[in-house]
Order: structure tokens, then sequence, then C-alpha cells
């Protein structure tokens, strides 16, 4: 019964990736190359301009998935106790989580570019007088436009994921150290923290993986030069020069070693407890 | 910490969370929004009246998006049910293993699969189509459909099933009769799920499809790239509302559970 979704994933992911580990080592049928040599992944590693790449996309992953947890686990606890109207609030909290990151970035765009929404408003207040004045924070040097659009869906993903767990968790171990005289600080940092460890493991490498390998919102809100790594294996991709697609492909089978280690970190950390 | 804190913060966070959404209504509908006004000067409909014309180009796009979307569904459903019926009911060696084959395609890059598959595509005749473009749709849909199902079937007492059997049902019976009303909820928040994945790629459809094959997000991005504002947040809008929908549907299907199912599904890029 496996049979159907496995093919699914073996033909086409699995050869997917084969075809892309292939073509990185330079078989480019296509221009009449079929030897197989590793020039791709000596020139991308000999290159300046590869690691500051990698160095954006390290920078975008690891602050958005370090921001997107800590707010997401403040959210969860703030929104976890009965309040009237908790039904509506959460309803209204998960609405931006079905949206396309897409439409999130153009939102982003339009909200925090120099003319956008927030610089009108900065005029309004008279704390700038043109659009210049205005912070860069769209196709800025330190992405902030890009993490920015991943914590707005990030960290309701991870909020969500902690509430989940927090109801299967429940009061008892609280209730059970505080009788024993715990404080709050202590209750947070010794009971409720090591139980929703696995859950922030798990969401966290979810959230790493997704903002490290996504190519649409760097694609829309980033730099020029650097780029992050999956906007520029896309841009040598489509270069009109077909050689330039080895590289492309070394681009891309990196950044899927990066996930395949992430899976394996995953698989541990969540034999024994589910998310 | 006092309940009026509390409602505050709560306040703040909603208003956070709906800001990049805001920008896009007031362009959709404004007219003649310069820089500095903070609303737009006029309200009108020219950015919809466009998308309605011809050479936007917008109803093939959404026709595009919504066969795909449909076809991705209904592959992702033949292949997820079973899977997610023997994932959850059955064990068996190897089972771990293939629980992280099946999970692999959500944490890989879909540009790396995408492009290496692309040659393949090619050769076959896929690339530049519109199957081709649901063929590859199925590598993000089909890893969140078989957790969905597994989680349904999870809830699910085979037994039932055994039960009919001995009172004389067939096989076909004992699926159509027993498990279905039991397991529909769940088939249908994964359905929802799998469209709105397929909705929302942006990549996958470009490489596959070449730009020959329009739908909403490749349409929308060429407005974007074009600076053309009113149309990019019209279409925006447009690409929300089956995603508001789906929300709407799965709260009402899955009243309890819905914060842990939507969250499953937050990633699909």
């Amino acid at each position: 019964m496996l049979a159907p979704a496995l093919s699914v994933v073996l033909l086409l992911f699995g050869s997917g990736l084969l075809l892309a580990v292939l073509q990185s080592f330079g078989y480019l049928p296509f221009i009449g190359r079929t030897t197989l040599t590793l020039d791709a992944y000596r020139d991308l590693l000999g290159s300046r301009a590869f690691y500051q790449s990698l160095g954006i996309s390290l920078w975008v992953a690891g602050v958005s998935t370090l921001l997107a947890t800590l707010l997401g686990l403040a959210v969860a606890l703030l929104l976890r106790r009965p309040f009237s109207g908790r039904r509506r609030a959460l309803f209204l909290f998960q609405l931006n989580l079905p949206i396309p990151h897409l439409v999130g970035g153009v939102g982003i765009l339009l909200l925090l570019g120099q003319s956008g929404l927030l610089a009108r408003a900065a005029y309004a207040v008279g704390l700038i007088a043109q659009p210049a004045d205005f912070p860069a924070l769209i196709y800025d040097r330190f992405a902030i436009g890009i993490i920015a659009e991943y914590l707005w869906k990030e960290t309701v993903f991870m909020a969500l994921v902690l509430l989940g767990a927090l109801r299967t968790i429940g009061d008892e171990w609280e209730q059970a150290a505080a009788t024993l005289g715990a404080s709050a600080w202590q209750r947070f940092r010794h009971v409720l923290l090591p139980l929703l460890r696995p859950s922030l493991r798990a969401a966290s490498i979810l959230i790493f993986a997704f903002s490290f390998g996504a190519f649409e919102i760097p694609y829309l809100l980033g730099q020029r030069f650097p780029s992050a790594l999956p906007v520029v294996a896309y841009r040598r991709y489509t270069d009109v020069d077909l050689a330039a697609r080895a590289e492309a492909m070394a681009i891309a089978v990196m950044l899927s070693l990066v996930s395949l280690v992430l899976i394996v970190i995953y698989g541990r950390w969540t034999t024994r407890a589910a998310v | 910490m006092s309940d009026f804190l509390r409602r505050v913060l709560i306040g703040a966070l909603l208003v956070t969370l709906l800001m990049p959404l805001l920008p896009l209504l007031l362009w959709a509908f404004g007219s003649a929004w310069f820089f500095p006004d903070l609303l737009p000067p006029e309200w009108s409909l020219r950015a919809w009246r466009y998308v309605l014309t011809p050479q936007a180009r917008v109803g093939q796009a959404l026709i595009n998006s919504i066969l795909i979307g449909l076809l991705t569904t209904i592959f992702s459903l033949l292949v997820g049910l079973p899977a997610g019926r023997a994932l959850a009911l059955y064990d068996f060696r190897g089972k771990r293993l293939i629980e992280l084959l099946l999970l692999a395609p959500t944490i890989v890059p879909l540009l790396a699969v995408a492009m290496g598959i692309h040659i393949a595509f090619l050769r076959y005749g896929l690339a530049d189509t519109l199957l081709g473009v649901v063929f590859v749709h199925l590598v993000p849909t089909t890893p969140y459909t078989v957790l969905i199902l597994a989680a349904t079937f999870a809830r699910y007492n085979v037994d039932f099933e055994a039960q009919a059997r001995t009172l004389g049902a067939s096989a076909w019976q004992s699926l159509r009769f027993v498990m279905w009303p039991l397991v529909r909820g769940g088939v249908a928040v994964a359905a929802l799920f799998a469209f709105l994945i397929s909705w929302s790629q942006y990549l996958l459809t470009l490489l596959i499809g070449g730009g020959r094959v329009m739908t909403l997000p490749v349409q929308l991005f060429a407005f974007a790239t074009a600076g053309d504002h009113a149309l990019t947040a019209a279409l925006a809008l447009l690409l929300v509302i089956p995603a508001l929908l789906t929300l709407f549907v799965t709260a009402r299907l899955l009243s309890g559970e819905r914060d842990s199912a939507v969250s499953a599904v937050g990633h699909w890029g």
C-alpha cells in the first residue's frame, strides 16, 4: 500500500536529486559532455562569492530560526491559558499560516520599502522628509525584509506546534512542581522547557531547513549581490551559458547535503518523542 | 501576568501579523497613491478591471492554477490514502526509514529536485506542459498528504471493518460504509492542503513550466517585477482567497484539533 507514495517520492524526488548530482559532476549530455569531473565544485569552493552567499543564507536561516523560536515560545505561553475571546484570538492568529509566502513577500515589500506604508507613516509623524531617509529594510545587506517575512509566518508555525504540545503536556507537572515549592521561573526552566524540548527542536529544524533552501523570498526581497544561495543557483541555471549549469547543480547539491544532515538530526531527535 | 497586559500584548501581536496584508488591500482598491500619502486619495477598481481584461492574461493563469491544483490533489490523494492507512495501522520492518524517506521532500530544497529532474522532463516531453507541472507539484504535496492521512488513520479503529466483514459485508462495502464515513473529514483536510500547496508554488511551476504554463503565482511575480503595485496587490489578494477558505473549512472539520493540523502544513513555501 506504500508503493504508490514511495514511487512518487523515488521517481520524482529521488531521481531529481540523482540527476542534480550527476549534472553537478559535469554530466551534461545535451551539450555533449559525458565525462565526470569535480570542476564545478572546485570553482565554487575557490570563489569568494560562494562564501558570501553561503554567509547570507546561513545568516537568514539562523536569525529567522532563532527569533521565530523565541517569539513562538513567548506567544504560545501568552495564548496558552484560557481567557475570554481566546478562540477568536487563536483563529485570527493563524490567519496568515495558509497564505502563500509569495503574498507575504509582496506585503512586506509594500510595507517596509522606502516608499512603503511604514515610510509614509514615518513621514506623517515627521520622522523623515523623503523616501531615501527611511532605513533600507528591503534589498538590504542585513536581509531584514527576508527575515521579517519568515518571522511573519514561522513564528505562528512555532507557536501552534508548541500550543499543541502544551495541551498534551497538561498542567499536572507544573502543579506538582508548585506544590514542591518551585517558583514560576523554576517551573518554566526546569519543568516546562524540558517537556517542550522535542517540539522546539523538531519545529526549529523545519524552519531552518525551509529558510535556508527557499528561493522566492530572497529572490523578491534580497539584495542583488551577494544573493542567497538558492537565488545564485537559479541565476546560474538560467544563464545562457549552458556550462554554468554544472555550477548551479553543485550549489543545489550542497544545499541538499545540508538539509540531509538536518533530516538525520531530525530523525534522531524525534525517534522517541513525537512532534 | 495581569489580564490587561495580556490583552494589550495579544492585540499588538494580531495587529503586527495583519500588517503585511494592509498595504495589499490599500493598493488593490486605491488609486493615484503616491508618497507621502498615508491613504490613497481616492478608491478605484482600476486594478480589478484590468485584471479582468484578456491582455492581463489573469483568466488563463487562474484556470491553469485551478486545474493544476485539482489534478495535483487527486493524484496526491490516490497515493496518499493507501500510504497513510498503511503507516498508521500496521507495523513493519523499516517503517521508520520509509517515514523519513516520505518526509525528506519537505526538508530538501525543491530547487535541487526541480533543476535536476528538468532534464528528464525535457526528454519525456513533460517540460513546458501542464501535466509536467502537476507531476513536479506532487513532490511537495505527497509528504503532507501522507502525513495528514496517517494522522487521520491513527485515530481510526480498523476492527470496525472486521466486524462489518463478519456481518457479511464485502471488502468494498466495509471500506465504503465503515471506513469512509470515519475518515472523510481527514481526507477533506488532506485534499485542501494538497490544493493549497500546489496553488502556492512558484519556483517549481517556473522551472518545469518554462514560463509557458502561466499560473497566478507566476503572473504575480511578473507584475511585481514590472513594478505595478496595484496589479500586484490585486493578484496577491486573489491568491489569498482559497487560503482563507481552507482555514475556515478546516476549522469546521477539525474544530478540536485544528491548530495541530494546520501547523503540520506551515511549510509549503
